[in-house]
């Protein structure tokens, strides 16, 4: 019985230690107001003073940031920008990553270790190291247009880096393993009879594809899109490196208000109402885990 | 021969539905079907037996259109359909997995091929129902195939596959994973539905019993070619070769050498000091020929004292004798080394049993029992 609960309260001690107490420092810096201080913030939690150092502590707590948050439209435009600029991302990801799986799934069995290899790879190099080299690629003067340049489809430079262009192409390169994965492990599991059987009851390919491939790797899609909407959600590093100054996104609003505003209260408030952002699609993303194992069962 | 009885081979002026000419298959290096020839026929229940690869699967696959010969043609009702892609023939197919689409309810998977020849949707519903009833399936209509136990979900693969009415249906095996019982029943059902549909089915098995229950003709294959093309008991009483005799049931074999004593009938020379064994045959053997005397247990008699007025006897002692419960199978070796299988059937208490083990023993048969083999 006691080895249950300690069995059980290993993950718990986890999420609270690591989850739920950071968490609460955020939400209460998220409440307090800016201060010229270390930390730059008040009020601060004074045991010494007994009771009454807790009442005054709770009494200088207000919503105040969150409000802000309403009042100035940066905020709810780089909200509104990131949710566009993440969807639109993962739909881009799918349709590369799709076809890629696909492939995958359908090559000969001995070479299939080989591409998940290739296809894991890249993650053994510093995600920074690879963000920078894409600036390497795509700047003026950058080897992509370079090779335009020589090949003659073009005549004056390309201007990519520093534009949504750039963030479109940082985030699907860096986030398409996680689409073609769940992706391929779909399609992998799908019985070729299944197509066989499509066709010999009159369908043509395609129809086939659309009727019973697409369907049966749903799950896939579905885990491989939230894998890769939600981290470009509050992506910073790519928009910060790749975007532009007209590149709205709320990781790099954030990192701003920390580190440049140094208003901790305001950053705080901004990861807040990003946090709530993300709950949904993880909710929705959970819920669609579980579905799945009740199905295979 | 009687006028109802169902022997379209047998009349030259009917044409076949499948026309399999000079087909061959080739991967790689491997032959999986060998200039084969083969002539089915409408409303035939047709079974291809043979080991594992043997060719039956891809004759099979050749007929639903997911392989094409490497040489030859296929003719299904007189046209050439080897051009002719899977989802354009009247020819619908029964996987061994069933493959049934996991997504979709019995009643979806039922109506698949009907929806995707645009059938309106009061006949599809109709269609659907028919099917339903055929495969006593109407319970489950609306459960999805991983809520059906193993003979319903083979059940819907049979109903899916009949709804679109195909000329040909297409077996793959298909009671593979059922266990014995329900196995037979199943037999008995599919039958049934051949009967009552009128569609021509060509079952692809390994099982030997089942395609003898199942089948109107039976064709034993062997690396890529028909060995024998025949009805089950053809092929049981006149087994054209040892490789059938084999195959089909069990069989003694006695190899020696003939020589015609006129009349049909030949003495078959087999051990040095043991006296021929006559057997008739139609076939033209000559003196000396090397041959095989094929004779099923079931037709060798067994006794305790040596039987009057028998033409083939030999003297043996009962080495192994197997209870099959109806049936006992007695394996009496022979002073010359050689065992012969004897089968009896049951028909007095295990108790009374005259024969044990260590008895000296007598088979006898009579000299139609077996079949004279070249090969």
């Amino acid at each position: 019985m006691i080895r249950r609960v300690l069995l059980i309260a290993v993950p718990y001690l986890w999420l609270l230690a690591l989850f739920l107490v950071p968490f609460v420092i955020v939400l209460k810096i998220s409440l307090s107001d800016i201060a010229l201080a270390i930390p730059p913030y008040t009020p601060t939690l004074d045991f010494s003073a007994g009771w009454e150092g807790i009442r005054t502590f709770f009494a200088g707590l207000d919503f105040e940031n969150f409000v802000w948050l309403t009042q100035d439209d940066l905020y709810w435009k780089a909200y509104l920008s990131s949710v566009w600029i993440a969807t639109f991302s993962t739909a881009i990801t799918l349709l590369v990553g799709y076809p890629i799986a696909y492939g995958m799934a359908r090559a000969p069995l001995e070479w299939r270790p080989t591409l998940m290899m290739l296809v894991i790879l890249p993650f053994w190099t510093s995600f920074l190291i690879r963000v920078y080299s894409w600036m390497g690629i795509l700047s003026n003067e950058g080897f992509l247009n370079q090779l335009l340049l020589w090949l003659g489809l073009i005549d004056t430079p390309l201007i990519i880096l520093n534009t949504n262009t750039a963030v479109y192409i940082g985030i699907v390169y860096t986030y398409l393993p996680f689409m073609i994965l769940p992706i391929y492990a779909a399609l992998e599991r799908l019985d070729d009879s299944l197509i066989e059987a499509a066709e010999d009851l009159g369908c043509s390919r395609l129809t086939a594809f659309w009727l019973v491939t697409v369907p049966l790797s749903r799950n896939g899609i579905i885990a491989g899109s939230f894998l890769v909407f939600i981290p470009a959600l509050g992506e910073f590093v790519i928009p910060s490196l790749l975007g532009g100054s007209q590149t709205l996104m709320i990781g790099k609003v954030l990192w701003e208000e920390f580190f440049s505003n140094r208003d901790w209260p305001v950053a705080s408030a901004v990861a807040v109402v990003l946090l709530l952002l993300l709950i949904m699609p993880i909710v929705l993303f959970q819920r669609n885990q579980q579905k799945q194992q009740e199905a295979e069962t | 021969m009687s006028e109802t009885e169902f022997a379209p081979w047998l009349n030259p002026g009917e044409k076949p539905l499948i026309r399999f000419r000079n087909v061959t298959k080739n991967f790689g290096d491997f032959t999986a079907l060998d200039d084969l020839t083969l002539d089915i026929y409408e409303r035939e229940f047709f079974a291809l037996l043979g080991p594992s690869g043997c060719g039956k699967t891809t004759l099979m696959r050749m007929l639903a259109g997911f392989e094409t010969p490497t040489r030859g043609t296929i003719e299904l009702a007189g046209k050439n359909i080897v051009p002719v892609p899977p989802n354009r023939r009247a020819v619908n197919m029964m996987f061994q997995s069933y493959a049934l689409f996991p997504h979709l309810s019995v009643w979806e998977n039922i109506a698949f091929g009907l929806k995707r020849d645009r059938m309106p949707k009061a006949d599809m519903d109709a269609r659907v129902e028919k099917m339903l009833k055929l495969t006593r399936l109407e319970k489950f209509a609306q459960r999805k195939p991983h809520q059906i136990s193993g003979g319903q979900r083979q059940r819907v693969a049979l109903a899916r596959s009949l709804a679109k009415a195909p000329k040909l249906l297409l077996l793959d095996e298909p009671l593979g994973a059922l266990d014995a019982k329900l196995r037979q029943d199943t037999q008995f059902e599919l039958m049934d539905i051949q009967e009552k549909t009128g569609t021509t089915f060509v079952i692809v098995t390994h099982d030997q019993e089942e395609a003898m229950t199942v089948a109107s003709r039976i064709a034993v294959m062997d690396h890529g070619r028909i060995v024998q093309a025949d009805t089950p008991a053809n092929i049981y009483e006149q087994p054209n070769s040892v490789y059938v005799a084999d195959f089909i049931g069990d069989v003694n074999i006695i190899e020696g050498t003939v020589s015609p004593t006129g009349d049909g009938k030949f003495s078959l020379h087999w051990k040095e000091g043991q006296p021929p064994l006559t057997a008739t045959s139609d076939r033209p053997f000559s003196a000396g020929d090397a041959c095989h005397l094929a004779i099923r247990p079931e037709k060798v008699a067994i006794s305790a004292q040596e039987p009057e007025e028998a033409v083939n006897v030999v003297k043996g002692k009962v080495l192994d004798i197997a209870y099959l419960g109806n049936l006992s199978t007695y394996h009496v070796e022979l002073p010359t080394g050689t065992i012969i299988k004897a089968q009896t059937a049951n028909t007095r208490r295990l108790s009374n049993r005259q024969i044990t083990w260590e008895d000296t023993v007598w088979l006898s048969w009579t000299v139609t029992a077996g079949v004279l083999l070249a090969e």
